[in-house]
């Protein structure tokens, strides 16, 4: 963004602050950006001619007769055709050395979506990943976070999922993604062919933290350029939600606001909110499907980042290392779709909820199994039984790296139940028992 | 407060949706005001007045507002308009129809009228020329969807006033005079059938407010087996993300037996109310045969419109709550979440630099809570007709800890505690409620047994206890089996604990999803208790522990079966001969 000609430059700054400095101003509207020693600010407070501005980068170095430039308007992004294939910056700047956008100037973070304009989100998304389609099925318009360890793949989880979905576009969001992570989603992306459905906002960890707060809305209103415009199917990738709240709780503190538990802001809710329920389906056909990264801390999903996440999404894929077979797995337990229930036994096979549930209730009979073992008690028949379905559940259901249809899916875990179990100690339908179980 | 010449101010600060105005006249606490702001009209409420300048919250985004603003008082509170129409409608917090609002997107500064004006109803009057009448009496009725809607006296006349006309039978608008009505002073006053009431004040145009003295039916067997709900009581739902508050709540509005569903969805998602949008006017209310949606209104504040209006979106659904109460009927009224309003409260309280309380919540958290609650209840009228207002909340405690300020302070107001339990909803175990730590205050009261005792028999409550009991002890029988392994305890630890595990599967178990068993009537809990007592009863004997639990769950599945299946049909009693058979050939 340049500065204009008529614009007043202001060089009287009152106070200097790490985040924020503040300048005797009029006329100045309210969430404005501006620009303070040629660095990217924003209004967050004003007090009759006091205006306090964020510096997104920080204000190091900056001196009280610092040139500022207010820019007139609030954050904005060039929407168009051409922002496909291309990658910028939080500010929506390029950063692939390629030109300027042309097209229409809008704001980010704008309204909000009546809800008597949605629809209901139907259509299912397959991915391959049986963690994923059988238990915790995701539709258009959903959104949802993995919830994983630093440690986990879940880059190249979402990376798979978002090339198998079918999305007419995707945008990634990446915040505090290091180069390593940033170059392999290009790259993926470029040899899959895809580019050219795909687009990215990119804060490296090598940029200023707080930069960070603008890449969601960034994404998101370049997604709802695609979705209600051109009533394309837009999927977005969001990650790491973690660094994205961690840059507002930076914000909050050094503003001195109070903080709620573990340090974060008490607005933290709201703020998440406000992002992830630009999910949408629209009933002309054009969707915002949202999926997150949401880091953890050693599992502890009690965290104020994943707590809150948790009560706002719809249903999150938890990601665990299961050391019984030596891979990653969607834990069938703490993860969950809750939009499933508008497409199974709609769009897939008749018997699968039922199924699903069965062979959930069995894997939680096998880990009170476990339980037992580990405490050094003998194990009955029955626990024996489930603790060898829960071994090929894991290896054929679970595992991420399955790449298989629904309906093979189902009939997976038919030949698992028929393996191990008599017909009555799996509670399902009767009707689905006569018609699947796979008789030995 | 009401006036003439309104006071006026300019925007002196702004931070975030709080906006500092000075004003040059007097300004009320809590008093509405619009900011002029070039694109649209901001609405925005007065919380704290410091000598000339008047803190208020702003119900819309404030991007782009500018300090020398011009502001308008209005001279009143944030007001709820209250006339036949309101079932079926989409209201946003503020009462807005979001119907009636043009585009996809929500544009801010954009206030619908919550009624149809245009729109004839059918009119008969009530009173008669000399009646005495005061507020909140009725004057008349109207239809709204077959439910018989009653003009009232509105709820702001003060003393007794004298019928001088009333309007005879026909077609009318909303805004079509009903009565002229005379005060002790000679005064005469026009009434239509709209009247404005302030949501954060309760509506008192009733004779008296008893204890509940009966319980009221849901449907869900968790519930009203185990801890019923009174009519005119409160409950709660508290639980961590996911174990199923929502849909519970969606449950109980489908099949609870009111006159009126209020649902309030404040601060949660969107696609949620969409559910509601979408299923209600398919499906039947299974009482009247009408369609759900013409029995529910819906205030949606969703999590993504404005914090402030999230706060008013709870008073005005128990407003609208309260104008129902008052002509009579059986309203049921819902908010998911109650702690997403206490979060508003916070986001403000730590804007105005208030003192904090606990997890910087503000320190009057429980104060605010509990009068709200208060405003449920059972009202018996002018007339002697009773109404009531059944209030159930959802609690979203921070990282599952109950222990948090919301829950805390909300365990002080409700009368029944539907606790969510994690390990339950993780294990599919639906609803999650904790069998062990819920509880209804109201088996308690005398006259609440009594009603149940006339409703489902004298051995009903002795049942409910007897379940509780094998609950209990089924818990601590899988506890020593735990500690001291299967081969460690006695069979009979075994048997105690399978029992507990078959009241779980068939009682507290229950599938909102299916379309036979989402739907208990109390008549069908009663058989299938009986049943399942009668069972728990039996001096079965078993070889070895692992019979135990063999026979337990195949009658476990049977029973289930019978959950999912019509309770007249063949299906069902085949059912039934199958468990009978299999229950005689093990005592044999
Ligand atoms: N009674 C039930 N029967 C079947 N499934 C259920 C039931 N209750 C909840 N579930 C499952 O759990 C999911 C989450 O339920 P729900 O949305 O009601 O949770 P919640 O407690 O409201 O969560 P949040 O606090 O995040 O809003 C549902 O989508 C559904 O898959
Ligand atoms: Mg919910």
């Amino acid at each position: 963004m340049e500065t204009l000609a008529f614009q007043k430059i202001y060089t009287k700054i009152k106070n200097i602050t790490k985040a924020t400095i503040t300048i005797e101003a009029d006329n100045i509207g309210y969430d404005e950006m501006a620009l303070v020693d040629g660095r990217m600010a924003q209004v967050v407070k004003i007090s009759k001619s006091e205006v306090v501005l964020q510096v997104f980068a920080g204000t190091e170095g900056i001196s009280t007769n610092a040139e500022v430039v207010f820019l007139g308007n609030p954050p904005q992004l060039k929407v168009g055709e051409q922002l496909a294939g291309r990658f910028f910056n939080a500010f929506g700047d390029p950063i692939d050395g390629g030109p300027n956008v042309e097209g229409r100037t809008v704001e980010i973070g704008g309204p909000s979506v009546n809800p008597v304009r949605r629809k209901q989100p139907s259509q299912l998304i397959a991915t391959g990943i049986a963690g994923i389609d059988l238990n915790n099925s995701l539709v258009t318009g959903q959104k949802i976070p993995f919830f994983a360890d630093p440690d986990q793949p879940y880059n190249q989880v979402m990376a798979n999922v978002a090339l198998r979905a079918e999305a007419d576009k995707i945008i990634l969001g990446g915040m505090g993604l290091s180069n390593d992570d940033y170059l392999y989603f290009k790259n993926l992306f470029t040899n899959a062919g895809a580019l050219d459905r795909i687009i990215s906002f990119v804060n490296t960890t090598e940029d200023p933290p707080v930069e960070r707060l603008l890449i969601p809305d960034m994404s998101l209103t370049s997604a709802e350029y695609f979705a209600v415009e051109k009533n394309e199917k837009v999927l977005v990738l969001l990650t790491d939600m973690t660094l994205f709240a961690d840059a507002l709780s930076i914000v909050s503190n050094r503003m001195d606001q109070i903080p709620s538990k573990d340090s974060m802001p008490g607005s933290l809710y709201s703020d998440l909110a406000r992002i992830y329920e630009k999910a949408v389906q629209f009933p002309e056909g054009g969707s915002i499907t949202i999926i997150a990264v949401t880091t953890l801390n050693g599992g502890d999903i009690t965290h104020a980042i994943p707590d809150n996440t948790g009560y706002i999404t719809e249903g999150q894929l938890f990601l665990r290392n299961d050391s019984d077979i030596g891979k990653v797995i969607v834990d069938p337990f703490r993860s969950l779709s809750r939009l499933k229930q508008l497409v199974i036994g709609k769009q897939t096979r008749e018997d699968h909820p039922q199924v699903m549930n069965a062979a959930i209730r069995l894997y939680a009979d096998a880990a009170n199994a476990k339980t037992k073992q580990d405490n050094g008690f003998d194990l009955t028949d029955y626990d024996e039984r489930t603790l060898e379905f829960a071994r090929e559940y894991s290896l054929q259901i679970l595992a991420i790296d399955i790449n298989i249809d629904t309906e093979k899916m189902l009939d997976v875990t038919w030949g698992l139940f028929s393996k191990f179990f008599e017909r009555e100690e799996v509670v399902v339908r009767q009707e689905f028992v006569d018609k699947y179980w796979v008789k030995n | 407060m009401e006036g003439e010449n309104k006071t006026t101010g300019k925007v002196a600060g702004i931070i975030a949706n709080l906006v500092i105005v000075e004003v040059d006249g007097p300004v009320g606490q809590n008093e509405i005001c619009f900011i002029q702001h070039p694109e649209s009209n901001l609405m925005a409420e007065v919380i704290k007045i410091i000598g000339d300048n008047a803190y208020v919250q702003v119900f819309e985004s404030t991007r782009g507002l500018k300090v020398g603003t011009n502001v308008e008082f209005e001279g009143h509170l944030l007001e709820s308009t209250l006339g036949p129409g309101i079932l079926s409608r989409n209201y946003d917090g503020l009462q807005n129809d979001l119907d009636k609002m043009e585009g996809v997107f929500l544009k801010r500064g954009d206030y619908t009228d919550p009624l149809n004006r245009e729109v004839k109803w059918d009119w008969t009057p009530i009173v008669k020329v000399g009646d005495v009448v005061k507020a909140g009496d009725w004057l008349g009725e109207v239809p709204e969807n077959g439910m018989p809607h009653k003009i009232m006296v509105p709820f702001k006349f003060k003393g007794k006033f004298t019928v001088k006309s009333i309007t005879a039978a026909g077609s009318f608008t909303v805004d079509d005079e009903t009565a002229v009505l005379t005060d002790e002073e000679g005064n005469d006053v026009t009434t239509t059938m709209v009247q404005k009431w302030p949501v954060k004040i309760a509506v008192k145009s009733y004779k008296e407010k008893p204890r509940p003295f009966k319980m009221f039916e849901t449907g869900v067997r968790a519930m009203d087996t185990l801890n019923p709900i009174a009519e005119g009581g409160t409950g709660f739902i508290p639980g961590p993300f996911g174990t199923g508050k929502t849909v519970l709540q969606h449950a109980i509005s489908k099949y609870a037996e009111a006159d009126i569903v209020i649902i309030a969805a404040c601060g949660e998602r969107a696609n949620e109310v969409v559910e509601i949008f979408t299923e209600f006017p398919e499906l039947d209310d299974p009482r009247t045969g009408r369609k759900l949606i013409e029995r529910t209104t819906i205030i949606a504040n969703t999590s993504n419109m404005p914090v402030a209006a999230r706060e008013a979106s709870v008073y005005t659904a128990m407003t609208l709550g309260e104008y129902y109460r008052t002509m009579g009927l059986k309203v049921l009224l819902m908010a998911d979440s109650t702690s997403r309003w206490a979060q508003a409260l916070r986001e403000m309280s730590n804007r105005l630099e208030e003192l904090p309380g606990p997890d910087a919540f503000p320190m009057d958290l429980t104060a605010v809570i509990s009068s709200f609650y208060a405003r449920a209840g059972i009202v018996y009228l002018n007339n002697g007709e009773s109404g009531s207002i059944t209030f159930i909340g959802t609690v979203s405690p921070a990282g599952g800890n109950l222990k948090e300020p919301v829950t805390e302070s909300t365990r002080k107001s409700a009368r029944c505690f539907y606790g969510l339990n994690q390990a339950r909803a993780d294990s599919k175990r639906y609803p999650a409620i904790d069998p062990i730590d819920s509880y209804s205050k109201y088996l308690e009261y005398p006259e609440i047994v009594e009603s149940l005792g006339e409703k489902l028999g004298d051995s009903w409550i002795e049942n409910v206890l007897k379940t509780k009991n094998i609950l209990l002890r089924g818990k601590e029988a899988m506890e020593q089996i735990n500690i001291l392994g299967d081969d460690g305890v006695p069979l009979e630890f075994h048997k105690r604990f399978w029992n507990s595990e078959l009241i779980d599967g068939v009682i507290l178990q229950q599938d909102s999803f299916d379309e036979i068993d989402a739907y208990c009537p109390l008549d069908r809990q009663k058989l299938m208790l009986e049943l399942v007592l009668d069972i728990t009863d039996k001096d079965f004997s078993f070889g070895m522990f692992e019979d135990v639990s063999t026979f337990y769950k195949k009658i476990t599945n049977i029973l289930k079966q019978m959950n999912y299946s019509e309770l007249d049909s063949d299906k069902f009693s085949t059912y039934h001969g199958e468990l009978d058979s299999m229950i005689n050939e093990r005592l044999n």
